[in-house]
């Protein structure tokens, strides 16, 4: 008996990213900049979320040519994005072999009531989530793995940390209540109440979470990891800045050594400018990405 | 009690430091060449083998890890592992530590979609073992002191070379220990015979 797309297979995929940097390309130079700098994957898009963000209009899944190439360029995982509810942009890219498809609030959303019903897809899913309740949503979905929705092409870290923060510390309340307290607090949290179960009973999230949505630096990444992230999504950050290949190699190593300080501060030397950034309170609530999903 | 590392620069180190303790051994997480001192047995676990790579040059780990290999130390592999193990990798000029007599083939059983789970049997192990392969290689050829341990389709996906066990799926993401356990009973034996 031979079983493909189980949830043990799926979410192991997820597992085997541990500790490691997943980085935005457009194309397979710069893929092949990512896999030589030690990332475990790479997203294959064809605008990053800041150019998104200043193109306006519609976003929707990525050329498949673009996927093609960077699925040619490298031996690492490739992972595409699809609208939030866009169940044949999701079945292309399934078709095509991608390794992973993240469900992203990046683009435009094409259902504004119903995510994917991931379950019942063999590719993986990662979903982004600002707290515990949208986390076991998308899980109870079917969502293999998981990252935070930060506030991404800003490069600026703080709505990511905000929800890593929430999510870790809603766990720790999960784990710590009675089991009698949990179906009140699936109600209050919008939160499948077998996955508050489940949740209780490992101490932690039953997929991984990733950071993603703001991550500009080094020391942001190992701040991420700090706070109790599995790993992180870079997306305008590397290929935004001066010299990709350095600024690459800064973040894989800041992430695996994130307690290194002196590590970090060799390391961010000579950068170069990194993204500007977007300071949150300045954007229109029209502009917040991580408002989309439900 | 026996002392087991955990290569832990990525991927499922979580998982096999928990199979390590259940089965009453200390396990270390190996980040540099100083973890590695003392070590009974060490784990390489499953990643991406590419990054692992990248990682293990930077922190210099390669050769500290070579020197415990000669020095005698027990190296069990899991999928990223078992490609670090390997002598030869179909499609590259250098292997990476290069100690277990095997030729290993990448991403072998096709991409992620067509990553699964089958049960095995394994000799000297035991039957219906869940066996977790995610866009896994295998061993396209072994040395003739290589003892196979398992097939899957025709391919070895388990196998033992002296000190050395390497194999394609993932034991660490299943709740059956066997496999761990066979490995900590070679190291235990190892370690009874240095010690008389």
């Amino acid at each position: 008996m031979k079983l493909v797309g189980t949830e043990r297979v799926k979410r192991g995929m997820a597992e085997m990213q541990k500790g490691g940097v997943i980085m935005d390309v457009i194309n397979a130079e710069q893929a092949k900049i990512a896999e030589a700098a030690g990332a475990v994957a790479v997203m294959a898009l064809e605008r990053v979320p800041s150019d998104i963000r200043a193109a306006g209009g519609v976003a929707r899944m990525a050329d498949p040519r673009i996927m093609e190439e960077v699925m040619n360029a490298v031996t690492i995982p490739v992972m595409a994005k699809a609208r939030i509810g866009h169940i044949v942009e999701a079945r292309v890219l399934e078709a095509m072999g991608v390794d992973y498809i993240d469900e992203s609030e990046v683009l435009t959303p094409a259902d504004e009531e119903y995510h994917l019903l991931k379950s019942d897809y063999t590719v993986p899913f990662v979903c982004g989530c600002r707290d515990l309740g949208e986390a076991a949503r998308r899980i109870g979905e079917g969502a293999s793995m998981l990252r935070t929705k930060g506030e991404p092409g800003t490069g600026n870290i703080v709505e990511a940390v905000r929800h890593i923060r929430k999510v870790n510390a809603q766990v720790r309340r999960v784990v710590g209540m009675n089991t009698d307290e949990l179906m009140t607090d699936a109600k209050n949290l919008g939160a499948p109440f077998e996955l508050l179960l489940e949740i209780k009973k490992l101490g932690r999230l039953p997929v991984v979470n990733f950071a993603a949505g703001g991550v500009a630096t080094p020391a942001d990444a190992a701040l991420m990891m700090e706070l109790g992230a599995d790993g992180v999504f870079v997306g305008s950050g590397i290929f935004k800045s001066d010299n990709p290949e350095k600024f690459a190699r800064a973040i894989v190593e800041a992430t695996t050594n994130y307690r290194d300080y002196k590590l970090i501060a060799e390391i961010s030397k000579e950068l170069g400018t990194p993204m500007k950034g977007i300071e949150i309170s300045t954007l229109d609530a029209k502009d917040r990405m991580q408002e989309r999903g439900w | 009690m026996l002392k087991i590392g955990v290569l832990a620069l990525q991927g499922a180190v979580r998982e096999h430091i928990r199979q390590i303790e259940e089965l009453g051994c200390r396990a270390i997480s190996v980040k540099s060449a100083k973890d590695l001192k003392e070590l009974n047995g060490l784990v390489l676990p499953g990643g991406e083998s590419t990054t692992m790579r990248k990682l293990l040059d930077r922190y210099e780990l390669l050769e500290p890890i070579r020197a415990s290999a000669a020095g005698g130390v027990l190296m069990f592999g899991t999928c990223a592992g078992l490609i670090l193990l390997a002598k030869e990798i179909v499609g590259y000029d250098t292997p990476h530590l290069g100690v277990m007599d095997i030729v290993v083939e990448r991403n072998s059983f096709g991409r992620q979609v067509d990553s699964f789970e089958a049960e095995m049997r394994i000799s000297g192990v035991g039957e219906d073992i869940p066996a977790v392969f995610i866009r896994a290689p295998h061993i396209a050829a072994a040395g003739e002191n290589v003892e196979i341990l398992a097939k899957h389709e025709e391919r070895i996906v388990l196998a033992r070379y002296g000190q050395f066990l390497g194999c394609s799926f993932h034991p660490e993401l299943t709740e059956d220990f066997r496999i761990m356990k066979y490995f900590i009973e070679m190291v235990r034996e190892n370690t009874n015979v240095l010690a008389h």
